[in-house]
């Protein structure tokens, strides 16, 4: 781990509701360097609810603490908005799930990759322009002349999917948040995507923040990963390492993988104990 | 403590607030009952809700008692003393009109008439709107072609004239103006229950009533339409205010309610003559329609919040 | 190769062509058998409804030989389908009778006043858009405040308000007590013989021709009458921005945006509002018809020399032919504008586009 980008310590996202507070992330510590780091968990266990608080995208009425929340010498919970815009987009990248959702309808592909480059850049209207067309050939966009003007709807989830990493991408961030970026596609169109996503992230010397449910996708992936349950971290080794998981949690999730050509009946149940949760 | 003979479920007290909210409802009743508390309850938290459920008890209570509370006839007036008293002489809390009768006491005997339009129309248009709405939706084909074609047309009348000409052409009067409103108002619950029709068309229960042998009718009447009620209810005391404010529309046009009747539209357009110097015996009726349908409207919110906490959002 | 290429596209083209076709020909279903319906909604008003249906249109105070010619002309003793033909000859062609009360053509009464109607209602919409619009996603940004409740209650009045009983405080107030407004009417007696309207929308007319003290007395006369259908049209709009704001802001478009570094103001104003818009569309061209209609209580208040004064004094003197040519005037335009903001709608959302 060379210099550090990104420093998490304790960590919690607290929302208040009528019956009372709930914790969705309960201190979360990590640090983070140009490396790729997974965030593995099931759906509840806060792992998108620890990206979305360092990109400060957490909703309004939601609290966040923390000891430390630091990027790149920055506090992150003291800055103010426009800092923290200057920061999004510029510094920090985020690809949420799915384009479907995710990318304006009404806007045209060109005009959403633009607008970030010249949210955070001072260029011309043609330079932008060759930017752009630029970055969806990085994205293994064949025709970027064309896909320039569509329309989101117009493009498969996989291109659009692409076209979001373009969109987040384009001002050169140091750090991405990838927040199930494959979840939504096609198996088939995942392994393209992650290849893309690999490929970039190592030629630019990105940091790199893989949040996933997926275990196996995560470890052939990341460099370490971190096991999120109920708001914490059950569990953080390197991927490498993974065979010798501790927890029981985290032995769980891998017990719950198939393997090819072995009998699997009766089907694994994760196993979840009130403990872990304290 | 001598425990009771017949234990019901976990152990609660029947009707007691966690006899209601209990997850295990061991009786149809009990379920029904837990549903409606918990509507309530949703329901009561909103206060703006409660304060339309509050006027329009409270119209329907003067309606009742208008002959105790009136103090004076809503019709004969005291021409030799009282023409064009303002408000607050004595006795006349409201000030009096131009033939001397007492404002309060025909804004009393006038709720009578504003609930026998809003009753009478929803009495009218929501069973015709229901069944056109759930015949439609369940039997699809042809038939919903040319139910929702027919409705179209009406959706796409402007309500108020399609109401003035058929008033115009059936007289002038309060049974005719009720005719024309819910001729007019009907096709919006048609949408709406054959919209919810839809829904459920397909639906496992459905299809094992249909097993069991019932006959399409009974289908309708039985299971689908009491399922379309709750939105209908909502949607028709939202739709009250407007029934209101089209009544009023018509009397004061002269097409509804006939004098004598202290009809609150006709009120104000007597009143008019008298605008610049005597305000308020125009003033008076109109507010009396505003906060009647300021509280249906509020009630309506309030209902579609409660039954429906999807649209609620918060 | 190229064969079974070919082959494919042609079949797609014309399975795309044909899809097509069959929309045009539904529309064109759709279009003219509610112009149709309406035409049959009014025939039956004014021939079934009555009792003696050339008694309703010339009057009951009409000399008999009047009231037998008037019958034949209706052709009241032919079958019923046959007089509807008819009907829907004579509709088509402009001609919906005459009016007793002018003794004018209807279509040519209506020709007349219908453009200060649309200007009226032309002046509420764009108040009530101006207004209703920035109100609702003010509503929808700041949800649950206290300007969400006074947009709240601001909507809420506007719907439960008698907006002839509104417009009568209104002129005791603007008008009689702080003489801020022209009385009513639509043009100052002075200059109804020195002004030569070319269009029939005066306000128009008068900028055009730079005669600025009549659009100034012009526009004493219309903002008052305009500023409160613009109410109306506010309450409607407001209420319909902040619901679609509100859906709007919880896409996941909106997290990317905030995710880009955009500022909050382009977000909404840009983003969620340029979605938002789709719908938006089709709720200010039913305000706008809706405005047709409320003109009706508004002119007679206001004595406006519109389409609603001319329907409310027919309707005063039963003179059956022109309430009914009013009636299928404002159900047309009321159609067509819905007509016409469904097209709007597919233009501005690119999904409702085939590629």
């Amino acid at each position: 781990m060379s210099e550090v980008l990104l420093t998490v310590d304790d960590l919690r996202v607290t929302f208040p509701t009528r019956t009372g507070e709930i914790e969705a992330v309960r201190g979360v510590s990590f640090t983070l360097g140009r490396e790729r780091l997974g965030i593995v968990g099931e759906s509840g266990s806060g792992k998108s609810q620890t990206g979305r608080a360092i990109m400060g995208l957490t909703p309004r009425h939601a609290k966040i603490t923390a000891k430390t929340l630091n990027f790149a010498g920055r506090d992150l919970l003291k800055i103010s908005d426009k800092e923290r815009r200057d920061i999004r987009g510029k510094r920090i990248g985020m690809v949420l799930q799915d384009p479907k959702y995710s990318l304006n309808p009404v806007m045209t592909i060109g005009r959403q990759i633009i607008e970030t480059l010249r949210t955070h850049e001072r260029v011309s209207t043609s330079e932008a322009k060759a930017r752009t067309l630029a970055m969806l050939e990085a994205v293994q966009i064949r025709d970027p002349e064309r896909v320039f003007s569509l329309y989101p709807h117009e493009v498969s989830g996989g291109m659009g999917q692409r076209v979001m990493i373009a969109m987040m991408l384009i001002c050169g961030p140091e750090l991405l948040i990838a927040d199930e970026p494959t979840s939504a596609l096609d198996v088939t169109v995942q392994l393209e995507v992650l290849g893309i996503l690999d490929k970039l992230v190592a030629e630019r010397g990105m940091g790199l923040i893989f949040v996933s449910h997926d275990l196996r996708l995560v470890s052939s992936f990341c460099d370490r990963v971190l096991v999120m349950y109920a708001g914490r971290v059950v569990e953080e080794l390197p991927s490498a390492d993974l065979s010798k998981a501790q927890h029981p949690y985290t032995q769980g999730l891998l017990n719950c993988l198939p393997v090819i050509g072995s009998d699997r009946h009766p089907l694994p149940v994760l196993d979840r104990q009130k403990e872990w949760a304290l | 403590m001598s425990a009771p003979p017949l234990q019901i479920g976990d152990n609660l007290k029947p009707y007691s607030r966690d006899w209601l909210l209990s997850e295990q409802p061991t009786s149809r009743h009990q379920a029904r009952l837990g549903r409606a508390y918990v509507i309530w309850r949703r329901f009561s938290a909103n206060r703006l809700a409660l304060a339309g459920l509050g006027i329009i008890v409270l119209l329907v209570l003067v309606a009742i008692f208008a002959d105790v509370l009136a103090p004076h006839n809503p019709v004969q007036g005291d021409l030799m003393n009282a023409r064009l008293l303002a408000p607050g002489t004595s006795g006349y809390l409201l000030g009096t009109d131009d033939q001397g009768r007492d404002i309060l006491s025909r804004l009393i005997h006038g709720s009578r008439l504003t609930l026998f339009v809003v009753v009478l129309v929803a009495i009218i248009a929501a069973p015709v709107g229901l069944i056109i709405g759930t015949v439609s939706g369940y039997a699809g084909g042809w038939v919903d072609a040319v139910l929702m074609r027919i409705t179209d047309i009406f959706l796409a009348f402007p309500k108020l004239v399609l109401a003035l000409a058929l008033v115009a052409a059936l007289g002038p009067g309060i049974e005719n103006a009720v005719l024309a409103i819910a001729v007019t108002s009907w096709p919006p619950y048609a949408r709406i229950a054959r919209a919810e029709t839809m829904t459920f068309r397909n639906s496992e229960f459905i299809s094992a009533v249909k097993l069991m042998g019932a006959s399409p009718f009974r289908i309708v009447f039985r299971h689908v339409m009491p399922l379309c009620l709750s939105s209908l209810i909502v949607r028709v005391t939202l739709d009250m205010a407007g029934i209101i404010l089209t009544a009023a529309g018509l009397g004061f046009l002269g097409l509804g309610a006939q004098p004598p009747l202290p009809e609150w539209g006709a009120m104000i357009a007597s009143g008019r003559r008298f605008i610049l110097d005597q305000w308020w015996v125009a003033a008076m009726p109109g507010a009396a329609i505003l906060i009647v349908s300021l509280g249906f409207n509020l009630l309506g919110d309030g209902l579609r919040d409660a039954l429906d906490p999807k649209e609620a959002g918060q | 190769m190229t064969l079974t290429d070919t082959t494919a596209v042609t079949r797609r083209t014309r399975r795309r062509a044909s899809s097509f076709g069959m929309a045009v020909v539904r529309f064109v279903v759709t279009v003219v058998t509610t112009f149709l319906g309406l035409l049959a909604v009014t025939f039956f008003i004014g021939r079934v409804v009555p009792i003696d249906p050339a008694l309703a249109i010339v009057g009951d105070r009409a000399p008999a030989h009047v009231v037998e010619r008037v019958r034949e002309e209706l052709g009241l003793n032919l079958p019923l389908y046959q007089q509807f033909w008819i009907y829907i000859k004579q509709a088509l062609s402009g001609d919906f009778g005459t009016s007793v009360l002018t003794t004018n053509p209807v279509m040519a009464d209506i020709a007349r006043v219908f453009p200060a109607t649309i200007e009226l209602a032309t002046i509420g919409t764009i108040i009530g858009a101006l207004i209703g619009v920035p109100l609702g996603v003010l509503a929808a940004v700041k949800r649950g405040s206290f300007a969400d409740q006074i947009v709240r209650v601001i909507g809420l009045i506007g719907y439960s308000v008698p907006i002839f009983w509104l417009g009568l405080l209104a002129l005791v107030l603007f008008y009689a007590k702080l003489n801020w407004v022209a009385y009513p009417g639509r043009i100052d007696i002075v200059y109804e013989y020195t002004f030569t309207p070319v269009t029939g929308f005066y306000l128009l007319d008068a900028i055009w021709q730079a005669q600025w003290d009549v659009a100034l007395d012009l526009f004493r006369h219309i903002i008052l009458p305009g500023g409160l259908l613009g109410y109306f049209s506010l309450a409607y709009i407001s209420r319909m921005t902040r619901s679609f704001m509100l859906n709007e802001l919880q896409q996941e478009y909106v997290v990317a945006a905030r995710a880009k570094g955009l500022s909050e103001t382009r977000i909404i104003w840009f983003h969620a509002l340029r979605n938002a818009a789709v719908p938006l569309v089709t709720v200010i061209a039913l305000s706008y018809a809706g405005l047709l209609e409320g003109s009706v209580l508004t002119e007679t208040i206001f004595s406006w020399p519109g389409l609603g004064l001319y329907i409310t004094n027919s309707l005063q003197n039963a003179d059956m032919n022109a309430v009914l040519g009013g009636t299928i005037v404002i159900g047309a335009v009321f159609i067509t504008i819905n007509i016409l903001s469904d097209l709007l709608y597919r233009t501005l959302d690119p999904r409702t586009k085939s590629r």
